[in-house]
């Protein structure tokens, strides 16, 4: 019944490899994550398939380890950010009045705000642990969705046939859950897709300027760290990563823009 | 044949359909239409909306709007196929030999520019006319159009003129290269009935002091039958019947526009008010929060049971306020509302579930009426369930019965609202606001967004429900023409006040307030010579005041 | 002109409101979470002794508010504080930093704004064609890396494998000018990458929804050609979306710039900042902080005003 487009199948197999080997990164990962193995930046090999990082160990282990600590902060700071920010923002467009007034205007204010820096000025007085970093990116990032959930339920709340269960004399969970979530839904699985690739990215910018994961854990843009020195020598195992990003990016990409396509075109119909 | 001046031959157009979760298909939406148009003539477009009306007005420009392409056929303009020879030809015709006047003149206009340089524009590129020229032609035609300060007016931007005048103003604009063909695009559809007839009145003169062609396109029979020399129907992209506008309002052939020229001739028996009225609306004033003044006005009507109070007025007269006020949704500021012996609480908040029951609503526009993401089933289920308890079997037996009510067979409670055509979401809105046995239903406009037969099928259904259920209706309406229809009193509103209420015989007979008089002698009415004779007898009693 | 100007005015009195909200927000955030500044600046093995002694220099023993006040007036009369690291005074050490940014920044601009009107113009003009598809890609792409990645790949090829630009963007004021542009090509290559897809995809967007518009089609009525549809029709009312986009993306670049400085070891304040919050130098953190807000809150502020200015209802009231 339901044809997926070969752009989103693709998208859809990369972004589940991606999500399995971080699952399964012990059994699958060649050598032990901080266990050297051989020379510095040591070209590919058979027995080093990406080759050696700056002190000798496996990169293709790296890479897959550092996917799993990326994916999953990732994963956990969306989770926090839609959570926080769609509960807030449907809360906000029900109520209406000076509790939707106080939150849209504190939330002006955090996001007038760069929010690399305002991570930076939080992250120089916090901890850097993973969950300091989750909760600092989840609740920096849930302003966005706040802002989207908030525009989305306004629209729906305004629409008659919302004016017509009021009318009827239903209930707030009602009105919520039954009139407004399924008919906001997609754009908000949609913007899932942008948030969590802008996490990543995030996370990864992070751990880039030392403020992320800390070693010996890796993580994608702590890769880059370690290895920025070879680039100037020719070697690009720097560059590796980036090329994970961008896989992964426009793989989930792929995937939110047929979510957002399917569900517009529909017009509202079977979901 | 030779001296048309437009020769359109078996004309065909396409489009991209775009059907719910199938991949996009060519369609053909007008199939093979051919006419001709003399100089000087004016020739009506008449249809329902998919007719393909507007688009053969376009191919006349050799435009297509969105997807829409002309697939085969012929455009014969002063001698010559204008669907031949490329843009740039096309070009070189349209703005000079044929001109375009939009429904929307609010939109059709640039919002940065001034409407001079809008309306000279066409003439001064096409070398038509000097600068100078092209200017004191528009502060001529602006005069002859009955614009305020014809030498200024061009001077203003959009947004600082009113609705009516940027009709005139685009009408201005279509005249002023001094073209051989102009397009009406439903010119006056946007606008309220007492501006429509001004306008209506000012591009008749233009049209007849120029000796332009013209094709009139709208969906008024009506209106068309002002301004038309000949009328063309169409229905579903064919050719039904076309004639001159004497023989299609007078002796139509064809059973379609048979049809539509008796549309709205529905008899109704006026009732007379029962001792009980089921709805008392006592000097009641209304603002909304944040405004400075009041929307209603110390409004006192009555509703009796099983009769329909029908609430007229233009936009911006109150009519949906009142409606807001009555159901809880504002809160009225002063006076009182009572509904079948009791009081109602003010707020919405502040009324029992069985007041809520007893008083439904129907919505102008049946689709975002309806939760797209619920079948029929759950969207007429949901009041029997909540305010009856209903459950399964029970609850499935009594939503076919309603369907049945409503002249909807088997197979449509599975159906989502985007697989309904206009006129079946209407009637499963009545369905919906039926199921919760309501003593009153309010109806806001329910047939203003429907095709003219559509509606007539809506009142019709809605009279014979009230026949049987005994259900009184509040009929908020701008048309007249359902007024008379199906009213058993009327309120006449005007900004924020009721300036005429009693039976709709009363209402309807003289004298008249100057207002109501106004009103109803501005509603178009199917006979020929009729905005003449309007005219005429307001510019006596003008000049008798 | 009323009713504009007054718009105008709300929006600066607003822009001001925010700017000090802001100030108190960052010197909150830095000061008063959870967590004891003393204590991770020093680290958990920290003595008593010395954990006192920095809580005075820092002032921690006096009342919040006090400290937000001097703060603040510091702050008017140009006095950023001092850096706890090195007892350097703030505002001297990032005067020199911020002029280096600010070059690099005004040439990225400077390249970036008028390509990507350019590019943005070129894909309505071909929407649904190739060059409209190709770019949309290349968009997609440049999105979906990160800025620092940008900068490593083009470094990689550019600056080692072609050895067309110098990879470490060194840069002092004995330098000409020529000198200097030689120095950060790089850099400004990567930010101009970076804010040219977002600008280039709004910019496209913004033209679209106005050539959506009927006044459009009523000048294709007109017979007027697709450059004078365009020019005397569409631009007029996109002028104030696409500079609401240039504006946007000028804040964007003001983040872009604090990772990019740190890839090419760019003398500028984005480096010095990351610097300082590794060593959790507070105060260099919070006055970095604050300016970097406060450029993105004002050119925000610029973007909401000109499309005020544009706006001709505005302009020309009933």
């Amino acid at each position: 019944m339901m044809r997926i487009p070969f752009a989103a199948a693709v998208g859809l197999v990369l972004t589940a490899l991606y999500f399995l080997a971080a699952l399964l990164a012990p059994l699958i990962a060649p050598y032990g994550m901080a266990e050297i193995v051989g020379g510095v930046w040591e070209p590919s090999s058979a027995a080093h398939w990406l080759g050696t990082d700056n002190i000798g160990r496996d990169l293709l282990t790296r890479l897959i380890y550092g996917g799993r600590t990326t994916i999953f902060i990732a994963t956990a700071a969306t989770v926090l950010s839609f959570t926080t920010g769609a509960i807030l923002g449907f809360l906000a467009a029900v109520l209406g009045g000076w509790a939707d007034q106080v939150m849209s205007r504190a939330i002006d204010l955090l996001m007038s705000i760069p929010t690399l820096i305002f991570a930076l000025v939080v992250l120089s007085v916090m901890p850097v642990t993973v969950p300091m970093l989750i909760l600092v990116m989840g609740l920096l990032d849930s302003t966005r969705v706040y802002r989207l959930a908030r525009a989305v339920a306004v629209d729906i709340n305004v629409m008659d046939y919302v004016e017509a269960a009021k009318l009827r004399g239903e209930g707030r969970g009602w009105i919520i859950f039954r009139e407004i979530l399924p008919n906001a839904l997609s754009p908000l699985i949609a913007e899932m897709g942008m948030r969590f690739i802008f996490m990543v990215l995030f996370v990864s910018t992070l751990s880039f300027l030392g403020l992320g994961v800390q070693p010996p854990a890796a993580d994608w843009g702590g890769i880059v760290k370690e290895n920025k020195d070879g680039i100037v020598y020719g070697i690009p195992a720097a560059l590796l990563p980036a090329l994970a990003i961008a896989t992964l990016a426009i793989s989930v990409n792929l995937v939110a823009d047929w979510v957002l396509n399917r569900t517009t075109s529909l017009k509202g119909g079977r979901g | 044949m030779t001296d048309a001046l437009l020769d359109v031959r078996n004309l065909k157009i396409g489009a991209t359909a775009y059907p719910p979760g199938e991949p996009p298909q060519e369609i053909e939406i007008v199939h093979g239409v051919s006419f001709t148009l003399e100089k000087g003539r004016v020739l009506g477009l008449i249809g329902e909306s998919g007719a393909g009306k507007s688009t053969i007005g376009l191919a006349a420009l050799g435009y297509g709007r969105g997807g829409v392409k002309i697939t085969g056929g012929e455009v014969w303009i002063n001698g010559r196929d204008i669907l031949k020879g490329g843009i740039r030809r096309l070009r070189d015709l349209r703005g000079a030999e044929v001109t375009y006047v939009a429904q929307s003149a609010a939109a059709a206009f640039n919002p940065a520019k001034k409407l001079m340089e809008q309306v000279t524009e066409a003439a001064i590129h096409h070398k038509k006319f000097s600068k100078a020229e092209a200017e004191a032609r528009a502060v001529a035609l602006f005069g002859k159009l009955g614009l305020p300060d014809p030498e200024t007016f061009g001077q203003r931007y959009p947004h600082q003129v009113s609705g009516g005048q940027l009709q005139r103003a685009m009408t201005a604009l279509a005249l002023c290269p001094e073209p051989d063909l102009v397009i009406f695009d439903e010119p006056t559809t946007a606008l309220d009935v007492t501006t429509q007839i001004d306008v209506l009145a000012a591009i008749k003169e233009a049209i007849h002091d120029t000796g332009v062609a013209a094709l009139y396109i709208t969906h008024d029979l009506a209106v068309v039958a002002q301004v038309a020399d000949d009328i063309m129907v169409l229905r579903h992209g064919n050719k039904v019947e076309y004639g001159t506008t004497d023989q299609i309002i007078n002796a139509p052939q064809e059973q379609y526009t048979r049809e539509l020229v008796s549309v709205r001739s529905i008899q109704h028996e006026e009732k007379l008010p029962s001792p009980d009225p089921v709805l008392k609306v006592d000097r009641v004033t209304a603002r909304y929060a944040g405004t400075g003044f009041d929307v209603l006005k110390d409004i006192s009507v009555a509703l009796h049971p099983g009769q329909t109070l029908a609430v007229v007025g233009e936009s911006g007269s109150g009519k949906s306020t009142l409606a807001r006020a009555i159901t809880g949704l504002l809160p009225p500021t002063d006076g009182s509302i009572t509904f079948d012996g009791r009081t109602l609480s003010p707020t919405l908040a502040g009324r029992s579930r069985e007041d809520l029951r007893e008083l439904q609503m129907i919505y102008q526009m049946a689709d975002v009426a309806m939760n797209p993401r619920q079948t029929v089933g759950t969207i007429i289920g949901r009041p029997l369930e909540f305010y009856f308890g209903l459950k399964g079997r029970e609850k499935r037996a009594r939503i076919q019965e309603l369907l049945d009510q409503i002249e909807l067979g088997e197979g449509f409670i599975d159906r989502y609202p985007a697989e309904l055509s206009g006129g079946q979401k209407q009637r499963v809105c009545i369905a919906r606001a039926l199921a919760a046995k309501p003593k009153m239903i309010i109806c806001d406009e329910v047939t203003s967004a429907l095709d003219p037969l559509v509606a007539d099928g809506i009142l019709k259904l809605l009279l014979a429900l009230q026949k049987r259920e005994g259900v009184a209706y509040l009929f908020i309406t701008h048309d007249l023409a359902t007024v008379r229809a199906i009213a058993d009193s009327i309120a006449v509103m005007y900004r924020g006040k009721v300036v005429r209420y009693g039976s709709k015989t009363e209402v309807l007979s003289p004298p008249f307030d100057d207002y109501t008089d106004l009103l109803l002698s501005s509603v178009p009415e199917m006979k020929l010579g009729w905005l003449e004779e309007v005219i005429a007898h307001r510019k006596m009693e003008s000049a008798g005041n | 002109m009323s009713p504009a100007i007054k718009l105008i005015a709300q929006r600066i009195a607003l822009g001001l409101l925010l700017l000090f909200l802001v100030s108190i927000l960052i010197f909150v955030g830095t000061l008063i979470l959870p967590g004891d500044v003393a204590q991770s600046i020093l680290g958990q093995s920290a003595t008593p002794e010395a954990l006192a002694n920095l809580r005075r220099d820092l002032g921690l023993n006096d009342p919040a508010f006090t400290r937000y006040i001097n703060w603040l007036t510091g702050i008017f009369h140009g006095d950023l504080g001092t850096a706890l690291t090195s007892g350097q005074d703030i505002a001297t050490a990032i005067g020199s930093r911020m002029s280096n940014t600010l070059f690099l920044a005004f040439w990225a601009a400077v390249i970036s704004v008028p390509l990507a009107i350019l590019l943005g113009l070129t894909a309505v003009r071909y929407k649904d064609r190739w060059p409209d598809k190709l770019i949309s890609a290349v968009t997609l792409a440049s999105i979906s890396v990160p800025e620092f990645m940008i900068g490593y790949i083009i470094m990689y090829f550019i600056g080692v494998k072609l050895r067309w630009f110098p990879s470490v963007a060194m840069i002092n004021d004995s330098m000409s000018l020529g000198e200097k542009l030689s120095a950060v090509a790089m850099p400004v290559m990567v930010l101009t990458l970076v804010v040219l897809a977002h600008m280039m995809r709004m910019t496209r967007a913004a033209i679209l929804n106005v050539m959506q518009s009927p006044y459009i089609e009523t000048a294709e009525l007109k017979g007027l050609n697709s450059f004078m549809v365009i020019f005397r029709h569409a631009f007029p009312n996109s002028v104030a979306p696409i500079v609401n986009v240039v504006m946007l993306n000028m804040a964007y670049l003001v983040v872009g710039v604090v990772v990019i400085e740190v890839v090419f070891t760019y003398p500028g304040m984005g480096q010095y900042l990351v610097d300082h919050v590794s060593k959790r130098d507070v105060p260099v953190v919070q006055a970095c902080g604050l300016i970097f807000a406060a450029v993105y809150i004002v050119l925000n502020m610029v973007a909401d005003i000109v499309s005020i200015l544009s706006n001709p209802r505005l302009r020309h009231p009933k």
